[in-house]
This record gives C-alpha cells, structure tokens and sequence, in this order.
C-alpha cells in the first residue's frame, strides 16, 4: 500500500504529487545545520560549546523596545483590562480587508521605513500569511502552472518553495557574480530573458529581494530605474520583496521599487511589493505579510485569496495601534538602524581579524562571507560542502552555504548576526578566530582576486559524495575528521 | 500575452455568487438598533456571538495569558520570534483535549498529529493540495457551505462534484445519491479521490446520523478513496443527541489503526464554537503520516499568530473553562434556536428540524411564483431589499431544490432576532394578502388552508421519527 502511494499508481487514494514531491526544498543537506543545532544549542551558561545558530535571518536586537511598548500601552491588546471592552469586536472580525486601522498603520509605518520618500496608499494593502504567504499568492495572481520567473541568484532559498511548490510557476535564476560584487545589472536580466523566451519559456516577470538576501546589499536607483523600464517594455511583471527595507544601517538610502513607479516610462500595472514585519520589527511569529500591487485587478484577486492567510485580529488590532504611534515608530526605526549597524561593524572587523572579509553590505540581518581562500579544492561546491560541514561540527556554527542560494561560485557563506546578544556574538568570532590561526599554515593557495568563474549552468546542487577525506586535507585540521552522517529530516523549515 | 494568471480572470473564486453579494448590500446599509433601525439585519453570517461574556470573563481572570507572561514573566520576545510550523506544544495539546471534550472523550486525538492553519478555510484549502490534483474532484453532499467553491477548487484545480440530496428525505445522504455522484463524476472524466462532508451540516444545522456515517465509511473502503469530515460545528450541537463524529465510527468498526483510518481526515477550526472567526485558527487531523507532514509544510503560507496562539493553549487548557463553556454555549444557541424556530413559525414558516449550527434551514417553498430558481432569486431580492434581512438562498450553496434559504441566529442580539421575525411575519402577511386580492378567492383560500395544513402535517410527522434519525 505504500509503495502504491508513492508510485502514483492506479490506487485512487493516493496523495497528489505536490504532497509527495520533494519541491519543497525541505529534504536537503541545507537542513543539517539546523539538525546539529536543534541538538546541541548554544548556550551561554547551560551549553557553551554548543552549537551556535547563525542560519537564522530574525532581528533579536529591538524587541525590548516593543516590549517597552506594549507594557506601557496595554489599550492595544483586546486581552487586556484596559482593552477586553474590543474583544469581542475584533475577535469576531474576519473581514478580509483587514482592519482599516491596520491597513493605515502599516501603509504609514511603510512609508516611514523608506524614509518618508514614498506615500503607500491603504487600499492596496492586502494581507498574507508572512511574506512566505504574499509570494505565493502574487505568484498564484501573476503566472499559471509552465510560467517563468527570473530570479537573480543567490537568492533566498525558500522561494523554491514559496514561489514554485504549489504554484507550479518555475524559476530561472539570472546569475550574479563576485566579478561585479554580485550587482544585479539590466544586461544580465535581459540576457537570462532572452535565453528562456528561446528556450520557449513563457516569462512571465522578474522577483528580486531588495534589500538583498543573503547579500545584505541595496540595488542603486539607476539599476532600479532601468530594471523598471525593462519589465515595462518587454510587459513582464516585477515583484520586489522589500522585506529587509528597514534593515539598511549604512550608506546610501535604501531606494524603494515605490519611488520609481511613478516615471512616465513605466507601466505601474505590472509593479508589485511583498512586504513583512518579521525582519524590520523582529516578529515572525505574528504572521504578517503583505501583499501591494500598483494593478487593481491584482489586488483585488490578492485580497481574496488573502483568506488562506489573514492576520489574526488580534495581531491586527496590536499592530494598528503601535505602528500609528508616530514616535515610537520614529524611534524604534533610529534605534534599530543603529543597533544593526554597530553590530555589522563589531561582527565584519572580528572577520577581518581572522583574514576573512565580506561582501560590502548595508542592510540585512547578515554578511556574505568569503571563504573561498578555505576551500580543499578551489571552485568545488564538494569543497564548499565539506568546509560547511567543518565548520558545523568543529566550529560548531550553523552558517549557510552559498549553494543552498543557487549561487554559482563555491566558497560563499551567509552568516546571520542579528538573532544573537553580544556575548554570544563575541563566542561565535573567537571561535572563528581560533579555527582560522589553527589552521594559518595550511597549504592550499589562496584563491586569486582573478580566479572567478561564472557558471552559467543551471546552479544544480551537486551531490557530493562522502568519501574519506584526503590526507592533505586532514594536514589541515588537527582534530580528526568523520565523515557526516546521513540524517533524515526532521527539522522544522525555519524561516532563512 | 495574457498578463495576468487564470485564477484572476475565472470566477472560480465564487465570489460572485448571491451569498456574497447578499453580504454587499448588507455592507451598503447595515441596520443598527439606534443609526439605522431601518437598515438590513445580517442573518446571512454563521457568527457565534453568543458567549463572549464567558471568555472575557476568562481573561479578567487570567492575566498572565492576556499579558504575553508565563509565571510572571514575560515571553513576549520566545512569542515575537516563535515561527515553527509545528506549532506551540502547549496549543496543539489543548486543542487536541478541548477537541475530545467536544466528543464526550469517547474518542482520543494526538496532537502530533494536528496540523494547524489560518481558519479552517486554509486547512480546507490546503487538504486539497495534498490529496488532489487538477483533473480530480472530492464528491460533496448538497447543499454545501457556498465557500468550498473558493476553498477546494479556485487554486487547486480540484473539482467538486455533488451528492444530490432532497428534502423527501431530510437531506439526508443515500448510498444511491452517493453512487450516482461517483458515476456522474467519472461521466465527466473527472478521478474521484474522495468525499467531503460538514458534520455537523452547514447549511443544514443537522448533524449526520451513524447510518449516514457507516454508509461514507464503508463507501470509502469500497472505492479506496478519502473522507474528509469538516467537524467545525462540532461544539454547536445543542439537541439531546450527542455529536456523532468520524473518529466515534471508526472506533466503533474497530477500524483505529487500519488502512481506511488514514483515508479519514477531521478538519477543525474555532471560528464557530468559540466564536472566534478574526484570531485564525484552524486545524487538519490526520491519521496519515505523510499528510501530515506535507500539510505541515504547507502551513507556512498560513501559520496561526504565536500571541494567539498563546492566549488559546491558555485558555482551552482551562478544563473547568472549557466545561462551563461548552455547555452554555449550547444551552444559549439553543434558547436562541428556538427563537427563530418560533418567529417563523408565527409567519407561517417552518424550517429542517435541527439540533446544531448557528443556522436553521428554512422552506419558504410557497412562498415561490413557481417552483424555479429564478422565482427563489425573486424571494430572496424582495427579502433582503423590501424586508431588509440578508438571508442566504439555498441557490448559493447548490440545492437542487429552489425555495430554501439558510437563516443565522447567532450574529444578533435577542432585540433584533425579534425585530427580524417581526418583518418577515408582516412580510408573508402582506404577500399572502396580495395574492388573495389578485386571484380568485375560493382557490386562495383552499390553497392557503392546505398549506397551512400541510405545514402542521409535516411537523406533526417529524416530531415523530425516531431521534437518531433527524
């Protein structure tokens, strides 16, 4: 009977093939990190050689501010004394629409994230079920089963998921490069467009996270402004997930796909923003995605099926009240920009102390470390996979490989820095330290400034085998190495 | 080239039905007993507005649960950050107990096996993914909650193919009715991989006998399919029957632990029982390990928020809460109940006897020119424009039959349940009046006489059926 099931044979019973597939993403090797964690974490006191989570994209460092808030405003919750009197109102409300107090509080509080530079109007704002939830429904609302969607890599490694699962919408990765810091550029867009329109593929639009995940970078107005013009002439849709927006710490402003939609060149219909809370505020738990779409029919669809994943009203209700108060919003989008920031610099000098630099970043809640001078085997993702595992089990870090990003060049490494205290933080870089020294006089070359190769393969994850490790490679570290174990998945699918 | 996806353009979403646009006009000019007495009463909501004393009450009690505190302390930032689709412990657990309570504990339900989602709509929705694909269908008995057009087809591609069921019989599901649905579906070359039943029956307010129950049980076996039993109602039921749920029949055919179990799926949520439709909580139980686990997977497009989550695995952990709730909401929908019964019956009205839901099942059969669906459209535009109730045609959740409509209790105040009765009697008066003047009045007054008399005859006959059967 089993066997029947997974084989899809004339058994009526049997699962669909969404249920059965592996698209998903959940059942690969990315998921050890997570597993070692979950079995040993770190602990300042209780487990201090345990292992270190930095996998994890949340923003820990504000939510004593919201905390702060609620405390003092306890009208804002419907459980309260001061606020039980909404119960029953916000309890019983189920009206897609959301909330209109809701729907202004968040317009506003978007507004403000980019700096007051862009207006969002209330209307637009649809919920989803995070931003996981507002991808997949714009994907339901754009593209049919077959249709394509270029994203540039590396990219977030859930919208395998997100965006493809049960959409069946395909993705076809416009790949970026170290050679140009990994700039997403217009000749790039339009050179994977061109190749999947002869491919025969029905493009049906562009996603980009912006500001960038994993690479914690911002794209620069003009690059914006012609990808806009782009979209607009070959009339493909564009769906920027804003997600980090208020995550910028440094540098240039973060430029909003809003602040350029209002060119004459461009056709507002096919422009679209997802955007969420739980990175700017810190609060995935809560659930809110939004979906904004400068097209109405969009929209409108949008919001019905909005109903598959609504805000709790009673998060809604929260939300309203906190996200109109002008000067908390003020104060905590200032607090937060400061904190991340002085916590990029504190975590990217304690790199540079151990030889390992970064990709030049302004916002995120990460760094996109190389470690391309590490690798046995210059330009190997067998390599890269093999240091990961190192660096989980001797380090005892869950960091990210590059690859699980679609990213086409071996060596790279997302490592988050904003779901930690500082203690914590400071462990983590001493151990980075530690394991750099011990291993300074290793004998692999150094990888050269000119030694990148852009693969313009599909960015299949190599299946790399596990075979003994070589004797010049056990030269390198002077604890025994094992080979890493099959492990079958358990871990939840944490949000990255 | 077509710019935007197919799912904008159908109307696969059902969103244009009456049931919906009834909810329009309603929007457009809401009665209110103070700004707009004259407005239109909202009879057409499944809401239970009814106990929210009991729960507000509850939380006077328990601020440490409407604090986001556990002992005191604060968890506000475990609460902001906890994103596991897996769910807090702590919630699925008492959800799993607060759903055997429902059940009389006649039945266990492990929580690892519960998969939460955004109200029951998503964990409908999200069934589906998992068990159908476009080109099959889920076969479901009319009439059905006008939602499931939107729910299990408009993104999966799944199709729904009715279980004609009449009023000669209660509505009440027949092997028959069943086997002709099956074959009609494979007529259209459509799979069948199951059947879908609310139970107890929205729009009905009936709950399913244990004949009906066996009848899908075994009909399931036989053609090595799924059952999905929406139980949302299942806390609703105020009769002197007990709830007879899915899990009661497969224990009671010893069928716990077989094949067939894991064909058998309970969907639940609280937006009906504890009356709250706004906090998004639903829940799939399976006895399928691989449903569950691709169900969980899928929850990520619409987890129940971690603060409320929280503040529900509080209170349903309440057991002395819990009992005292679950017994006077069903005393008060019950109260409530009969007080719709009796407003129609006043206007000459009688409704499907029933003993659950926040809806009766109202004939207003002669009431109807004639006897079409046309004529049912007619009835209901005069209802909601000229009597000003939002009451939902029985057109909109795909009975074969024109002339029934489905009217809500629980949404209003006691007030305005008596005020809404108040019209319709005026109404039906007025009508009958007219027609007595425009046709002639000898045929009036016969027919008029055998309606009421049947009227009294079909009651009368009803009372007498023996209980497990409606």
């Amino acid at each position: 009977m089993g066997s029947l099931k997974k084989s899809g044979g004339v058994n009526g019973a049997i699962l669909s093939r969404i249920a059965t597939n592996d698209q998903h993403g959940e059942n690969s090797e990315y998921f050890h990190g997570w597993k070692s964690y979950d079995k040993d974490p770190f602990h300042l006191s209780r487990n201090p050689h345990g292992v270190i989570q930095m996998g994890l994209a949340e923003n820990q460092l504000c939510l004593d501010l919201i905390k702060e808030w609620i405390k003092e405003n306890p009208k804002a919750s419907v459980c309260t004394p001061e606020g039980v009197h909404q119960f029953s109102d916000i309890a019983n409300f189920q009206d897609y629409h959301g909330l209109k107090e809701f729907r202004q509080a968040i317009a506003h509080f978007m507004g403000k994230a980019r700096g007051g530079r862009v207006t969002f109007d209330p209307e637009r704002i649809v919920m989803s079920g995070g931003a996981t939830g507002a991808n997949e429904t714009i994907m339901f609302c754009l593209a049919d089963p077959g249709d394509v969607f270029l994203v540039p890599s590396p990219y977030y490694a859930a919208f395998d998921r997100d965006l493809r699962w049960r959409t069946g919408v395909e993705i076809v990765p416009v790949h970026c490069s170290s050679s140009n810091n990994f700039k997403l550029t217009v000749e790039a867009v339009e050179w994977a467009y061109k190749k999947a329109v002869e491919s025969n593929k029905n493009v049906k639009g562009l996603l980009f996270t912006n500001p960038s995940n994993p690479l914690g970078t911002i794209l620069d107005k003009d690059t914006l402004k012609n990808l806009v013009r782009f979209v607009t002439k070959k009339n493909i849709h564009l769906v920027v997930d804003e997600i980090y927006a208020a995550t910028v710490f440094a540098g240039e402003n973060f430029v909003s796909v809003a602040e350029v939609v209002k060119d004459s060149e461009v056709n507002a219909d096919l422009i679209h923003i997802v955007y969420s809370l739980s990175k700017d505020m810190g609060l995935p738990g809560f659930r809110v995605g939004i979906v904004y779409s400068y097209n109405d029919s969009v929209v409108s669809c949008a919001r019905k099926m909005s109903s598959f994943g609504l805000v709790s009203s009673q998060t809604q209700f929260m939300l309203a009240s906190m996200l109109s108060d002008d000067s908390f919003v003020d104060n905590f989008l200032m607090e937060s920009s400061k904190r991340l920031g002085i916590r990029h610099g504190v975590f990217t000098l304690g790199l540079k102390k151990a030889g390992i630099n970064c990709l030049i970043s302004t916002a995120g809640l990460f760094v996109w470390m190389d470690l391309r001078h590490l690798l046995r085997v210059r330009n190997s993702f067998e390599s890269e996979i093999e240091l990961w595992h190192i660096i989980i089990d001797k380090v005892k870090l869950n960091v990210s490989p590059g690859s699980s990003f679609q990213c086409t060049e071996p060596g790279w490494f997302r490592v988050c820095f904003a779901n930690m205290d500082d203690d914590t933080l400071h462990v983590a870089l001493l151990r980075i330290q530690d394991f750099v020294s011990k291993n300074s006089n290793k004998t692999a070359e150094k990888a050269s400034d000119n030694d990148q190769v852009i693969q313009n393969n599909n960015a299949k994850k190599q299946k790399w085998k596990q075979s003994n490790l070589r004797l010049s490679f056990r030269r390198l570290y002077e604890d025994g190495l094992s080979s890493p174990g099959i492990m079958s998945p358990h871990s939840p699918l944490l949000r990255t | 080239m077509k710019q935007l996806s197919t799912k904008v353009t159908s109307n696969a979403h059902g969103q244009d039905s009456s049931y919906f646009l009834g909810w329009e006009e309603y929007e457009k000019n809401p009665y209110d007993e103070i700004k707009n007495p004259n407005g239109i009463i909202q009879m057409g909501l499944a809401e239970n507005q009814l106990c929210f004393d009991l729960i507000e009450t509850w939380l006077a009690k328990n601020p440490d649960a409407a604090g986001l505190k556990k002992d005191g302390q604060s968890i506000f930032k475990e609460l902001a950050l906890f994103q596991d689709y897996h769910g807090l412990p702590e919630f699925k657990k008492a959800l799993a107990e607060f759903m055997e309570e429902i059940r009389g504990n006649r039945v266990t339900f492990d929580p690892s096996k519960i998969v939460l989602a955004a109200g029951s709509t998503s964990a409908n929705e999200t069934l589906m993914f998992c068990l159908a694909e476009p080109g099959d269908a889920f076969l479901l008995p009319t009439p059905y909650y006008p939602g499931f057009d939107r729910d299990l087809k408009w993104r999966t591609g799944a199709e729904i193919v009715p279980i004609h069921c009449s009023s000669s019989n209660g509505f009440q599901i027949t092997e028959s009715a069943l086997q002709q649905a099956y074959q009609q579906a494979q007529k259209l070359d459509l799979k069948v991989k199951g059947v879908l039943v609310t139970n107890p029956s929205n729009p009905l307010g009936t709950m399913l006998t244990r004949r009906e129950l066996n009848l899908l049980v075994d009909f399931i076996t036989s053609k090595n399919i799924h059952l999905i039993s929406d139980e949302i109602y299942s806390g609703t039921v105020f009769g002197f029957e007990q709830f007879v749920s899915v899990m009661d029949v497969l224990k009671d055919k010893k069928l716990e632990n077989s094949e067939v179990s894991k064909r058998v799926h309970v969907v639940y949520s609280l937006s009906k029982d504890l009356g709250l439709p706004g906090f998004r909580v639903g829940a799939i139980y399976s006895n399928d390990e691989m449903v569950v686990s691709a169900a969980t997977k899928m929850s990520s497009f619409g987890l129940v928020s971690s603060q409320t989550q929280y503040l529900l695995s509080a209170l349903l952990s309440d057991k002395k809460f819990t009992g005292t709730y679950l017994n006077e909401n069903q005393k008060r929908l019950k109260i409530r109940q009969k007080q719709l019964v009796s407003g129609l019956e006043a206007a000459g009205v009688t409704c499907l006897k029933s003993n659950a839901g926040l809806f009766c099942w109202v004939d207003m059969r002669h009431l109807l020119d004639t006897n079409t669906f046309e004529a049912e459209l007619e009835l209901w535009k005069k209802i909601v424009y000229e009597v000003k109730l939002n009451i939902s045609p029985g057109s909109s959740c795909h009975c074969t039959e024109p002339g029934w409509f489905r009217v809500c209790f629980a949404n209003m105040s006691e007030e305005t349940l008596d005020l809404a009765m108040k019209r319709l009697k005026e109404y039906v008066e007025s009508t009958d009046s007219r027609r007595l003047i425009s046709k002639s009045s000898h045929e009036r007054i016969k027919s008029l006489r055998k309606r009421t008399v049947s009227n009294w005859v079909f009651r009368v006959s009803w009372t007498d059926r023996v209980p497990d059967e409606r």
